[in-house]
């Protein structure tokens, strides 16, 4: 594999865990391991699947007031969440926009009482970090902690693995977070992640990772699991891949993502608009947009994968929209998609057409998530 | 009946102009579980090297193509049932597609199963 490639710092562990690596947003990453995808994604949703995510990007904002509030208020010039209103201890999905409403990336924020700890893309973590640090220097210091390791475990057994290690996840609800000691290791847990079950992600000094990592595997019911069965799991729990389904071209409003705006933030909200492209994304909830992100449920068995063009009719006259995500769902037991639509199609149960090898497959809108959440609230 | 392989990592079992093809345990073993398999229809003509069938993991389709030239006899029915009998049978009951065989001297370009093997 090419030099130029980064590792994390669960590599090592990785390969002797039998991994099939491959690059992944400029790192050596595994891709799946000697239980293969469909087992994998399957023995995550029945119980605990441990994920290497150190390749996704950690940064730390403190306010040089020293109060959290002012990090808050600082990042909300960029982002279009309520962070001012995330209490101490929360975390909070958000999105970066360009002056066009379009979407630069989507991360996590919480709020750890005395600064904010933000988790970014592998892809875009350098550009991520150097636009936060252009806007936010004067009132803030920024620290890129990319070499710190992260990892998610993922399941309905995650917490059953995680107590024994660290009993203050047991009194944790989704999307708490937490500064604690797991193995003896300092760690921030958060109760969330990236495939519709319950679960937490972990982050760690790089040094210390695979002692938290073996901790945790040495557990029961607990397997490793890849980045194969990472991508079916977030797809039929229905949430985004940036530079899939998400990117520049996108805003949040055609991305079904206005949930991730909130009240203060919106038309009439205390702190209405105020981030880059707040005109057009104003705009557009309240007058409409011509497409929108949707989920999509094929009737066949034959997966419809990226890049497939939607029509309104089985003969391929009236094109309508593009998959940006497709697979074949193992819990769903059938193929499963998400992509954008023509606005006067988009409404739940209408059917569509998918281009495929020549052919034209039907589906239906369908809402999404696919799979029940097993979030604990 | 003689069983050749290709490059691409199909084999070709042939009886005269009739062939059945499939993957191989190698092929099989490097796309996972698959979770659907389809070939072109009854009939068609393909060219050697064409794509004449398809196989799907979770992840990722990818193409089986003709052995070499010839006229496609009939798909492995069983598999739209149950497309993991490739993973688990590749060379027997998990074989994808029948072909009658244009020119069977073409056979002779293809692999052996020492060749194959030492790929």
């Amino acid at each position: 594999m090419s030099d130029s490639l980064q590792r994390t710092p669960l590599y090592d562990l990785n390969l002797e865990l039998g991994a099939k690596m491959v690059p992944f947003a400029g790192f050596e990453m595994p891709i799946q391991f000697p239980a293969g995808l469909m087992a994998e994604h399957l023995h995550t949703r029945e119980k605990a699947g441990l994920f290497d995510v150190s390749h996704m990007g950690q940064i730390r904002i403190a306010a040089k007031s020293g109060d959290v509030k002012d990090a808050a208020a600082a990042l909300e010039t960029l982002v279009p969440a309520d962070y001012v209103g995330l209490a101490a201890g929360r975390q909070r999905y958000g999105l970066l926009t360009n002056d066009e409403g379009g979407i630069l990336d989507d991360l996590m924020v919480a709020n750890m009482g005395h600064d904010l700890l933000v988790v970014v893309n592998a892809g875009c973590k350098v550009q991520d970090a150097d636009r936060i640090e252009k806007a936010l220097s004067d009132r803030c210091v920024v620290t890129r902690q990319f070499d710190r390791g992260l990892m998610a475990l993922q399941g309905p057994a995650a917490e059953a693995a995680l107590a024994p290690l660290c009993p203050a996840v047991k009194d944790m609800r989704f999307m708490d977070v937490i500064e604690t000691e797991l193995a003896g290791v300092k760690v921030t847990v958060s109760r969330s992640g990236y495939t519709g079950e319950d679960g937490f992600e972990i982050g760690c000094a790089g040094a210390d990772s695979e002692k938290v990592a073996r901790a945790i595997l040495g557990q029961p019911d607990v397997l490793p699991i890849g980045l194969g069965a990472r991508d079916s799991l977030r797809l039929e729990a229905g949430l985004c891949l940036y530079g899939n389904d998400i990117d520049v071209t996108t805003t949040p409003v055609e991305a079904s993502l206005g949930w991730a705006i909130q009240k203060a933030r919106r038309e009439g909200g205390s702190r209405e608009g105020g981030y880059p492209g707040a005109e057009v994304v104003l705009k557009q909830t309240r007058d409409g947009v011509e497409r929108k992100r949707v989920g999509l449920l094929a009737e066949g068995r034959a997966p419809v994968r990226a890049g497939a063009k939607l029509f309104a009719d089985a003969e391929g006259q009236k094109e309508i929209g593009v998959v940006t995500s497709g697979a074949f769902g193992p819990s769903v037991k059938a193929p499963v998609a998400m992509g954008y639509v023509a606005s006067d199609h988009a409404a739940v149960d209408t059917p569509v057409f998918a281009e495929l090898r020549g052919r034209y497959v039907p589906l239906h809108v369908r809402a999404m998530p696919f799979v029940a959440p097993g979030f604990k609230r | 009946m003689t069983t050749y392989y290709t490059k691409s990592h199909e084999w070709i079992r042939v009886d005269g102009d009739q062939a059945t093809v499939g993957i191989t345990a190698h092929a099989s073993e490097e796309l996972g579980e698959l979770v659907f398999v389809e070939a072109k229809d009854e009939g068609t003509e393909v060219a050697a090297g064409d794509a004449a069938a398809v196989v799907e993991s979770v992840k990722a389709a990818s193409d089986i193509y003709a052995p070499v030239a010839g006229t496609l006899a009939g798909f492995n029915d069983a598999l739209s049932d149950d497309p993991t009998l490739v993973g688990k049978d590749p060379e027997g009951e998990g074989w994808i597609f029948r072909m009658t065989v244009a020119n069977p001297d073409d056979l002779k370009g293809l692999l052996t199963a020492e060749q194959y093997k030492s790929l």
